[in-house]
């Protein structure tokens, strides 16, 4: 009896070592080029400026002040000041709030939609595929302003209805990405192996075929965090999105296209912003998904 | 310095590059071949075959590298390997004077040219002639290959013929140009039994009225030995042996080719021979020791073995060259003391009078869809009037080529597809139309065991979920303790260590695989398994473990095996009946031993005949009983008998009328004519 137990608390030793070593294989792996750690501490730290925009603005980004119209940079105002004296450097910082939040959530609300869609046609297949991939192409058809535009207009701004908006119009990427996955992982023998031994269907879809097709979905998320970000801006920039006082990326930079000539980069800085942000995001999502395949790491 | 053979290899390496460390892949591979002679390579996967054959073409890509050594030919006065990989003179040399053929016909030829002009294409880069001549060139090399209508398929494309077919057409196009040597890489692997013969016996006669070498390489010891005149042996990078055929199989030398030998099956094996696996895995390039690498599975290691750093080749005999250091009399007082060792008994199978299965009349087609609209244009007839009973304890051999309807046969049996006829009756009750909801219970009952372990374990899971998943879906364990212990005693039983099972499955070797695949088949104490080709993924050396492993369960649960394989000898050996199937019928059910000596359908007794026995002596005394053209397409069903335009004795009645499955005597049942 006694040896039986030290044999199990030996293996579970020998589990929790694995396991640790699993995962500091994974971070070695997504670390071990150096444009992802760089990503990496960038997009962190845009994270915890957006955490911490209270305590790191200089001024009160809403404050219109106007005898400091138009500045350019100085010792005073880093970034200049806007068209209403407003601080340029503190509204990008608080501004980093909307642009992070609109963009992960955009992007959650397509994946969970899109995804569970995906992966029902994909696994049904049939008339159900039919219904859902016709919704998906629909959706698809209408570019993604037109269709942004129309929302915008009947359900209002706003960073939450932002969210929505964008998250179902980038929905039907998740749709068809998911579907083919789904489509080819059923076919293999593992899954044949779930139902034999009386998997139900949804237990086979969370259990089998989920986390064997969640990597691509992964990397397309964090890839898509930027673009998001990028069409909030776009939105917010045609005066659709976040409407003002409220800072946004996207307002800033079209707020300071009429200086362009005048004050530069009160319109530049954000956009440098939503630049770096978007470049970081994608090559993390990069780094990520090389992380993720055992094949790139070199393990098969 | 030049050679006096048609191709002489010295000393070969050809190093890897992984994990920034570069290790050996073949470490001093000498070789020679001889104008007109077959010469076969016979290894395991990762033996490096394949590696030594490409880097003496220079074909190796990177991250490998051949790091030394010298390759001469005939008429060259440079070493090959002086050359650079893209020069003139290597060019020149592949395709021209050493032309290739690889494994997968599906995919060696390109799909949007035609086979006309791949063939032509190779003689005009080789051969100064006017395309005109070359075209007639190709024409003769496809009626070499015994292509019919040679002219018109000229113009054809690679998807306008079968996989057999392919294959001719890239023996035609590697012979078309007339090299000095043909090297067939697993060529036939991937082909039907009865295909391989034909393919392997044009290949001889050819080489043989061209006076062209062949270099066969192949992890079949079968085929080695009905084909190859003088054999080489690898193993972790070396050469192990080499000499005459006979003398490779009737003198062995090297305890590696020994213990292969004793580790496959044989078709003319007694049934109770206890097959004698090579325990352990074949070392992993990387952490190959400095000593023999089969040092740590060896039966006949020694202290002296470990201390030696040279193990080059040594003339043990005439003609006949070892590494290995023992003297001939340590190998004898080895040899006898293993002939000792108690290997225990194959196991004894009980097995009980009661039926497991019955299945009776089974059909199922499969309609095929064509248009917008989806109409229906016609069906795959894959099984029709299946009918065969198996008894508790009993396994069933289910042999037959592919498209014959096997998987097809298992998947009805398992209900993954609803039989569009016919009964099944398991566990006293008629499972053929039963709903999912009440396959249910059913399903813990019937397990299966698949053929590709790299595909059949969800590579998410860990091996204890994979192995305790329907513990858990059936409620079969009470608790986490229970339900721990339970899995650990199932890996155990499988002989894995339960240590591992945190492991995901791409951390196992493909045997691991396999018996993590048993261990989840049984783990819901099934009475019936069905084991669809679950060894023909595994090395040789793997192959005999999971046999003998499967064979210990059966004893111990008295479970029921239905076992389906092409390969005749492990069916043999494993089963107590054998069901032989042709394009979706049961041509003929009998006794093991009374199948093989007794064949009654000709088709039965072609792919007996087309099976290779690892033995020249024995090979030479067989007659072969020839087998025309290849399986038909599944569309094409052939009406009456299904083998009547390929059978050499068919009659008219045969062309018309299907014949009945009959018993002849005692279990024995033939579906033909002339029976």
């Amino acid at each position: 009896m006694s040896q039986t137990r030290t044999d199990s608390a030996a293996a579970q030793a020998a589990i929790r070592a694995n396991k640790a070593k699993k995962r500091k294989q994974f971070i070695r792996a997504l670390f071990s080029r150096k444009i992802v750690l760089v990503s990496a501490v960038i997009v962190v730290l845009i994270i915890l400026v957006a955490l911490f925009a209270n305590q790191l603005m200089p001024f009160d980004p809403n404050k219109p002040s106007v005898r400091d119209r138009n500045q350019g940079p100085s010792a005073v105002h880093l970034l200049g000041t806007d068209e209403f004296g407003r601080d340029v450097l503190s509204r990008i910082i608080i501004g980093s709030r909307v642009s992070l939040i609109v963009g992960v959530l955009a992007v959650v609300i397509a994946c969970i939609i899109g995804t569970s869609l995906g992966m029902i046609a994909g696994y049904f297949g049939g008339i159900v595929d039919d219904v859902i991939s016709r919704i998906a192409e629909a959706v698809r058809v209408i570019p993604q302003v037109v269709l942004a535009i129309a929302l915008c207009a009947v359900f209002g701004g706003g960073i939450v209805n932002m969210s929505i908006i964008l998250g179902i119009s980038n929905m039907t990427v998740y749709i068809r990405m998911m579907r083919s996955q789904v489509m080819s992982i059923k076919e293999r023998d593992y899954i044949m192996a779930g139902r034999l031994q009386g998997n139900s269907n949804a237990r086979l879809m969370l259990r089998h075929i989920l986390p064997n097709s969640i990597s691509p979905i992964i990397v397309t998320m964090t890839q898509q965090i930027g673009g998001t970000i990028l069409s909030e801006a776009g939105l917010s920039f045609l005066g659709l999105g976040i409407s003002t006082p409220t800072a946004s990326w996207g307002t800033l930079v079209s707020g300071g296209r009429s200086y362009l000539l005048t004050n530069p980069v009160y319109s530049l800085a954000p956009g440098v912003c939503i630049a770096l942000l978007v470049i970081c995001l994608n090559s993390l999502g990069d780094g990520v998904r090389d992380a993720l395949d055992p094949r790139l790491r070199g393990e098969l | 310095m030049a050679s006096k053979h048609l191709l002489e290899i010295r000393n070969l390496v050809t190093t890897f590059r992984s994990d920034n460390r570069e290790f050996n892949a073949i470490e001093g591979v000498s070789m020679h071949v001889d104008r007109g002679e077959i010469v076969g390579i016979v290894g395991e996967s990762g033996s490096g075959k394949s590696v030594t054959m490409l880097s003496s073409l220079q074909l190796i890509a990177s991250p490998g590298r051949v790091a030394g050594g010298e390759v001469y030919l005939e008429g060259v006065k440079d070493n090959l390997l002086s050359y650079g990989s893209d020069s003139e003179e290597m060019r020149q040399i592949r395709g021209g004077r050493i032309s290739m053929i690889f494994q997968e016909p599906m995919t060696s030829l390109n799909p949007v040219l035609t086979v006309g002009y791949q063939i032509q294409e190779n003689i005009l880069l080789h051969k100064k002639v006017t395309p005109e001549e070359a075209k007639r060139r190709t024409i003769e090399a496809m009626k070499m290959v015994n292509i019919p209508d040679a002219e018109t398929r000229y113009d054809y494309y690679p998807q306008q013929f079968s996989g057999g077919m392919r294959q001719r057409i890239m023996i035609a196009m590697a012979m078309a140009p007339g090299p000095d040597i043909l090297i067939a890489d697993e060529a036939t692997t991937a082909l039907d039994v009865t295909t391989q013969a034909q393919l392997l016996e044009m290949i001889r006669d050819i080489a043989k009225k061209t006076n062209t070498a062949v270099i066969m390489v192949t992890h079949n010891l079968g085929l080695v030995a009905r084909y190859a005149e003088r054999i080489y042996v690898m193993y972790g990078g070396h050469i192990m042996e080499t000499s005459d055929c006979v003398e490779v199989f009737h003198n062995t030398k090297h305890p590696y080719t020994r213990a292969l030998l004793r580790a496959i099956p044989r078709l003319d094996d007694p049934k109770d021979r206890v097959l004698i696996p090579i325990d352990g895995l074949p070392p992993v390039p990387s952490q190959r020791p400095p000593y023999c690498p089969f040092y740590e599975r060896c039966e006949y290691r020694c202290d002296a073995c470990k201390a030696n750093t040279d193990y080059s080749l040594k003339q043990v005999g005439e003609n006949h060259w070892s590494s290995c250091i023992l003297t001939q009399q340590q190998l004898d007082e080895g040899a006898e003391a293993l002939l000792h060792k108690n290997y225990g008994e194959s196991p004894v199978r009980p097995q009980l009078d009661d039926y497991c299965l019955k299945v009776s009349n089974v059909r199922k087609y499969f309609p095929v869809y064509k248009g917008l609209l989806r109409k229906k244009v016609g069906e795959v007839k894959a099984i029709e009037d299946i009918a065969f009973d198996l008894k508790q304890g009993e396994t069933l051999g289910v042999v037959g080529e592919s498209g014959c309807g096997k998987t097809t046969l298992a998947r009805c049996i398992m209900r993954m597809y609803e039989p569009d006829e016919g009964t099944i009756i398991f566990g006293g009750r008629d499972i053929a139309h039963l709903k999912d909801k009440e396959l249910k219970p059913v399903r813990p009952k019937i397990s299966m065991i698949f053929q590709d372990p790299f595909s059949s374990l969800d590579p998410r899971q860990s091996a204890e979920s994979i192995v305790g998943e329907s513990l858990l879906i059936h409620k079969l364990v009470n608790g986490r303790t229970e339900y721990e212990n339970r899995v650990d005693e199932l890996l155990r039983k499988v002989g894995m260590d339960p240590a591992m099972k945190d492991r995901v499955a791409h951390e196992f070797s493909g045997g691991q695989r396999q018996r993590i695949g048993i261990a989840r088949a049984l783990s819901s104490n099934p009475d019936l398994i069905i084991c669809d080709e679950p060894i023909s993924a595994l090395d040789v050396s793997i192959q005999a473990q999971i046999i003998n492993l499967l064979e210990k369960i059966q004893a111990e649960t008295g479970i029921s095996y239905i076992f389906i394989a092409h390969d005749l000898a492990v069916v043999k050996h494993i089963s107590d009946r054998i069901l032989v199937m042709y394009l979706g019928r049961v041509m003929e059910i009998a006794e093991c031993d009374e199948l093989y000596e007794h064949p009654l359908h000709p088709y039965t007794q072609a792919l007996l005949s087309a099976i290779p026995v690892a033995d020249p002596l024995v090979e030479a005394q067989r007659e072969a009983v020839p087998i025309q053209g290849e399986v038909p397409s599944i569309l094409k069903r052939p009406s009456g008998c299904p083998f009547h335009n390929r059978c050499p004795r068919a009659t008219e009645r045969c062309s018309q009328e299907v014949p009945a499955l009959h018993t002849v005597k005692g279990s024995h049942q033939v579906a033909c004519h002339l029976v």
